[in-house]
């Protein structure tokens, strides 16, 4: 088994001498030790970084919406910091409806054995976009689809930002946003008349069917349907 | 692919397969006198079919997506171009009914999303809700907690273990497996009372003590457990037809499986060494003594031997907090969240009204956000609660660690046969109702 992988080991960046990692006790709610890539953060992007805090252990970040990218890929590629792990990508919006929405990465350095959260505030009166980390890290992709499918934040530069939970015709809106009634936005009656209404053998959507050309080769009476705009994915 | 290079020792040598795990030509053809008669090997010109494609839908009722996950394939042939994955079937809305419920009534939503592993969820998600209370339970209910999630890691293994056999063709391990997680959950049914969705953490403390005499039983299953493991490594390991399917497939580098975010067993097969357990300890597992298995090839055939291995040392973990377990408390002494004692809440004023008002209105914590990663037998499971203070949280979000390890399925199965799709859909052990929730 000589030409497998060279095993690459969490913390290998923080050398021999570095103590073993322990359990976390009596953690504080705010203040606390910051994380050091705050401070380089600060140093490197100056005013891109809106604030910083401590809750429950784990430093916030705030970045303006504008230089998220910029601040990812830095923490991305610096060698003084490789985060080189995505653990999530998630908004959070509050129930006081002035707040702005926020996106949350949270990030992670295997080889420093750190954690960073980084936060972007997007105001509700603009349109939700920000940019998209997937150039950076591939395991984006689908957690910004998600987040677009329940949030309906765009996240520019993704290549293939559709919903991923709802389905492709889904017009209730996106269903983590606090004004989403709970029950849905449309009524039983209205729901169930969608469904019925669905044309069940309509199974791929246009954009499966380009990738085989196989348009050509369906029956009439469903390329007919497809032509008139009933399952396009639209 | 440099890891097609590696040879594995394949001991037993089945019917109809050779040393390197192809299947044999056995003639169907008998003269009368029941010798065979050769048959003439079929021409080998494949017809031209100039880059004509197919299009295979697989799922989302099909018994070997695990659930209703549906995949579209674009075949050249046999070998998969592309595949696009379509998840969605099983969505329940988690997160968003979370948002109008008090901490502890979300924890029986943890049992349903991972259903092969709800006592691991409810211990994370509990942990995330004391976080953000900053509570620190006690010391009896962290090892119980710990047994807890060991053994949902074995149960959830043996579970991918069985339908990974059954999809590659096997039956026998099948049985096998099932019967240790029966053991399993007749444990977790007479501690708590329930067997798939137990809920067994409250927001600081336990749904129950263990009962009497349950750590005899506990005792006598990490005792016969290991048998089952090694009965079935001997039946699989070096089986021709299992090496022969699950070799050099789906491979990951580790800088790839990084980068798109994989954990768990998928991450660690890969060659990467990262444990939430050992990296970012919680619940004292850094004093425990167990080891990480590690592959160093990427494919199906290293996810297989790193969950078995886990196994074995989830049996260690178990053994060592049975040994340590303390006398005391189950439940944390802090009145924000745990109910005053029953005869007293029925005979005072005061323990009434305090029932009354944790039960009516909810626990409160403060200000305040935790994410909490643990190691779930999927990969790393976070939970993310945002408190603004009221007793219902403003969102709660679950970190699905076989939804990102999912993402990846494309470029993990493009440029390998059909029937491989297969393997390597069952290797990421995936549960439908985690990565939809």
């Amino acid at each position: 088994m000589s030409d497998g992988f060279e095993i690459q080991y969490p913390g290998s960046a923080l050398g021999n001498a570095a103590p073993a990692p322990v359990t976390p006790r009596n953690v504080a709610n705010r203040g606390g030790e910051q994380n050091a890539s705050a401070a380089a953060l600060r140093q490197q992007f100056g005013d891109a970084i809106a604030r910083v805090e401590v809750v429950w252990g784990v430093t916030n970040v705030y970045v303006r919406p504008e230089r998220v990218l910029d601040v990812v890929r830095w923490l991305h590629d610096d060698s003084s910091q490789r985060y080189d792990y995505l653990s999530d990508v998630t908004a959070v919006e509050y129930r006081d409806l002035e707040a702005p929405i926020e996106v949350v990465w949270h990030l992670r350095s295997l080889p420093f054995r750190r954690e960073l959260r980084l936060k972007a505030q997007l105001p509700k009166n603009e349109p939700l976009e920000i940019a998209s980390v997937w150039s950076i890290y591939k395991g984006a992709d689908w957690l910004e689809r998600e987040c677009f499918d329940m949030f309906g934040i765009r996240f520019v530069g993704h290549p293939d930002l559709r919903r991923i939970l709802m389905w492709e015709q889904y017009r209730e809106g996106f269903p983590l946003r606090k004004d989403f009634p709970l029950r849905g936005r449309f009524s039983r009656a209205e729901q169930l008349r969608q469904a019925l209404a669905a044309n069940p053998e309509a199974r791929y959507s246009m954009e499966e069917l380009s990738i085989a050309d196989a348009f050509e080769d369906l029956p009439t009476d469903m390329r007919k349907r497809l032509k008139g705009g009933e399952r396009t994915g639209e | 692919m440099a890891t097609q290079k590696r040879t594995v020792e394949v001991a037993l040598s089945t019917t109809g397969v050779d040393a390197q795990g192809r299947p044999q030509r056995v003639p169907l053809v008998t003269a009368d006198d029941g010798s065979p008669i050769a048959v003439e090997a079929p021409p080998m010109v494949e017809p031209d079919l100039a880059g004509e494609h197919m299009l295979i839908n697989i799922g989302p009722q099909h018994p070997a997506t695990h659930g209703v996950l549906r995949l579209v394939l674009e075949l050249d042939g046999e070998t998969v171009v592309r595949c696009i994955p379509h998840i969605g079937y099983l969505h329940c809305g988690f997160e968003k009914l979370g948002e109008y419920r008090q901490y502890n009534q979300i924890l029986p939503l943890t049992d349903r999303e991972d259903y092969l592993n709800a006592m691991g969820n409810n211990v994370g998600c509990a942990m995330s809700a004391e976080r953000l209370f900053g509570i620190e339970i006690t010391e009896r209910c962290k090892v119980l907690r710990v047994i807890a999630c060991e053994l949902s890691r074995i149960a959830s293994h043996l579970v991918w273990l069985g339908t990974t056999c059954i999809d590659i063709g096997a039956f026998t391990p099948f049985l096998w497996a099932f019967q240790q997680r029966e053991y399993i959950y007749d444990l977790i049914e007479s501690w708590v009372g329930a067997r798939l969705t137990p809920t067994i953490t409250r927001v600081g403390g336990l749904a129950a003590d263990i009962p009497d005499g349950w750590m005899t039983k506990l005792q006598k299953f990490t005792t016969d457990f290991p048998a089952t493991v090694e009965e079935i490594d001997k039946m699989l390991t070096k089986n021709g037809i299992w090496v022969g399917r699950t070799i050099g497939l789906g491979v990951m580098t580790p800088d790839e499986a990084i980068n798109w975010g994989l954990s768990g067993p998928m991450l660690r097969a890969s060659g990467v060494a990262y444990d939430v357990r050992k990296d970012f300890p919680y619940y004292d597992y850094e004093t425990y003594d167990f080891d990480v298995p590690v592959g160093t090839n990427g494919d199906v055939y290293d996810r297989y031997l790193v969950r078995m291995e886990e196994m074995r040392q989830s049996v260690r973990i178990i053994e060592q907090a049975a040994k340590r377990l303390p006398d005391g408390p189950i439940n944390v002494d802090d009145p924000r969240v745990i109910l005053p004692n029953k005869s007293k809440a029925t005979s005072e004023m005061e323990s009434m009204i305090h029932h009354f008002k944790l039960v009516m209105e909810g626990p409160r914590p403060p200000l305040g956000e935790a994410y909490v990663a643990m190691e779930s037998p999927k990969g790393e499971k976070g939970y993310y609660m945002v408190s603004d203070g009221t007793s219902k949280p403003v969102r709660w979000r679950i970190r699905p660690p076989s939804f990102v390890n999912l993402a990846a399925i494309p470029k993990m199965v493009e440029g390998h046969l059909l029937s491989d799709v297969i393997a390597i859909n069952a290797s990421i052990d995936i549960v439908m109702g985690e990565i939809d929730r």
